[in-house]
């Protein structure tokens, strides 16, 4: 099939966004991952060194979390604190999630 | 003459006392350091020297570090107290606010973070130096409406008295209620009024008086808008009565203030906190004691998540949310400042949009 591209050429790259759980321990060691194998895998750490640095610096803030989560346009990161680590669930914002809709009056 | 920062640091264990010592000659300011191994010596010193801060352990022997606390309070009201405990315990925590220190750190935590700690004691000396005539003493010179919201919020039954050179006031508070005030020769809402006008001094927690008349039946958020509304008649009508005249800087930054804890308390958020960017001016906050530490957390948290997002290429952050077992947080970026907004656990509805438009009304 690789005439196609010949014929239609290369389509530009696309940041493919993780969709899954890693559980990390507390120096951020990926220990269990349900995040597809495709995804690369220095995103993810830097996913886990991110979400353990902010968890870490609340904590030296007096502000210690339990919880953190990060909105973004297209992706939503959630951390939990789990004894001897975190859990992280990685959800993608798509178009077909349900938004809040204002009713009509 | 030597006009360099005179630091005591009070310890009964003698090798934490050099090692602190050691950790506070490195502060910029290069303040002159005391120690003292009991709380006799550390009085003796304080009678003859002018000492800004006392740096204070809670557990010693004979008199502890509490006891010093209070003892301190009534004979050196300008002195500066940072409590460094290795207890950790929220009820310590809570005795030694009450007690009116600056700051309450924990021995490993400044052994952990000692550069953010030294920069909460320069903050702390010179903001000694900057606000000695304004404020109100008792905790970290925050304005009378944040003592007053800290207590309800915290839900504690206490008599706050509070004095303003010969003026003497006094608020009861039960479960977090305000229930009676009395200054002035008024009592009830007029003496809470009167109350909120005053713009230093100092304040001390005494035992609750449960069994108290009650005056005031109306909530402190309700007092507050009334206050607001108050000001803002007092301000027109001035306003009209003196063509070109302009209303005191002081008195316009006083109505703002109160403007902005209706609001605050309008919402039911616990606190609030407006941090611009690094060099651009300090944090202001409402409702909340450990500023230095949680706007640092506030512009690191920021970072990170931008970092982050530009990374994975996710699309604008919208907010970073935190919770815990005491409070649920929202970090959000209106220009070029970003804000920390703080709810109780049970806080309901979309707390998204309800910190969004405080902070819009906040910001206006």
């Amino acid at each position: 099939m690789g005439f196609l591209k010949k014929l239609f050429g290369g389509l530009a790259a696309v940041q493919q966004l993780p969709s899954g759980t890693i559980t990390v321990d507390r120096d951020g060691r990926i220990i269990t991952s349900t995040v597809s194998s495709s995804y690369p895998k220095e995103l993810l750490h830097t996913i886990a060194r991110d979400v353990l640095e902010l968890l870490r610096e609340a904590r030296a803030s007096q502000m210690p979390l339990a919880e953190v989560s990060l909105h973004f346009g297209s992706l939503r990161i959630t951390a939990r604190e789990l004894r001897g680590g975190v859990i992280i669930f990685l959800l993608p914002q798509t178009a077909m999630m349900p938004t809040h809709t204002p009713q009509r009056p | 003459m030597d006009n360099r920062n005179k630091i005591l640091i009070l310890d009964d264990d003698t090798d934490w006392l050099t090692l602190c010592r050691d950790l506070l000659s490195t502060l910029p300011s290069k303040p002159e350091i005391f120690t003292a191994n009991a709380a006799r010596k550390a009085l003796a010193i304080l009678e003859t020297e002018k000492i800004r801060l006392l740096v204070c352990d809670l557990k010693m022997p004979r008199i502890d570090g509490l006891q010093m606390l209070a003892i301190v309070r009534q004979r050196f009201p300008e002195l500066r107290t940072i409590v460094l405990s290795a207890l950790e315990d929220e009820e310590f925590r809570s005795r030694a606010y009450a007690l009116g220190v600056d700051l309450f750190w924990l021995k490993t935590e400044m052994q952990r973070n000692s550069k953010l700690f030294n920069e909460c004691l320069e903050s702390l000396l010179g903001q000694a130096d900057r606000d000695q005539d304004s404020g109100f003493r008792g905790i970290q010179s925050k304005s009378l409406m944040d003592i007053i919201q800290m207590e309800c919020l915290s839900r504690s039954s206490t008599v706050l008295r509070i004095t303003r050179g010969p003026l003497i006031a006094k608020l009861w508070i039960q479960d977090g209620e305000l229930f009676d005030a009395e200054t002035e020769g008024a009592r009830g809402e007029v003496a809470f009024q009167r109350l909120l006008a005053w713009k230093s001094g100092s304040f001390e927690n005494l035992p609750a008086e449960p069994d108290r008349e009650r005056t005031i039946n109306k909530s402190v958020n309700a007092l507050l808008l009334e206050s607001a509304q108050t000001l803002d008649e007092n301000a027109g009508a001035a306003g009209a009565a003196g063509a070109g005249a302009t209303e005191p800087l002081e008195s316009l930054n006083h109505r703002k203030t109160i403007w902005k804890l209706s609001q605050l308390t309008r919402e039911g958020a616990e606190f609030i906190l407006a941090v611009p960017p690094e060099g651009h001016g300090e944090p202001e906050a409402f409702g909340t004691q450990s500023v230095a530490s949680t706007a640092h957390w506030t512009r690191r948290a920021d970072e990170i998540a931008h970092r982050l997002g530009d990374k994975l290429e996710a699309g604008p952050l919208s907010h970073v949310s935190g919770q815990n077992l005491e409070r649920q947080v929202l970090l959000l970026s209106r220009g070029d400042k970003s804000f920390l907004v703080g709810w109780p656990t049970d806080a309901t509805g979309n707390l998204t949009d309800k910190s969004r438009k405080l902070i819009a009304s906040w910001d206006s």
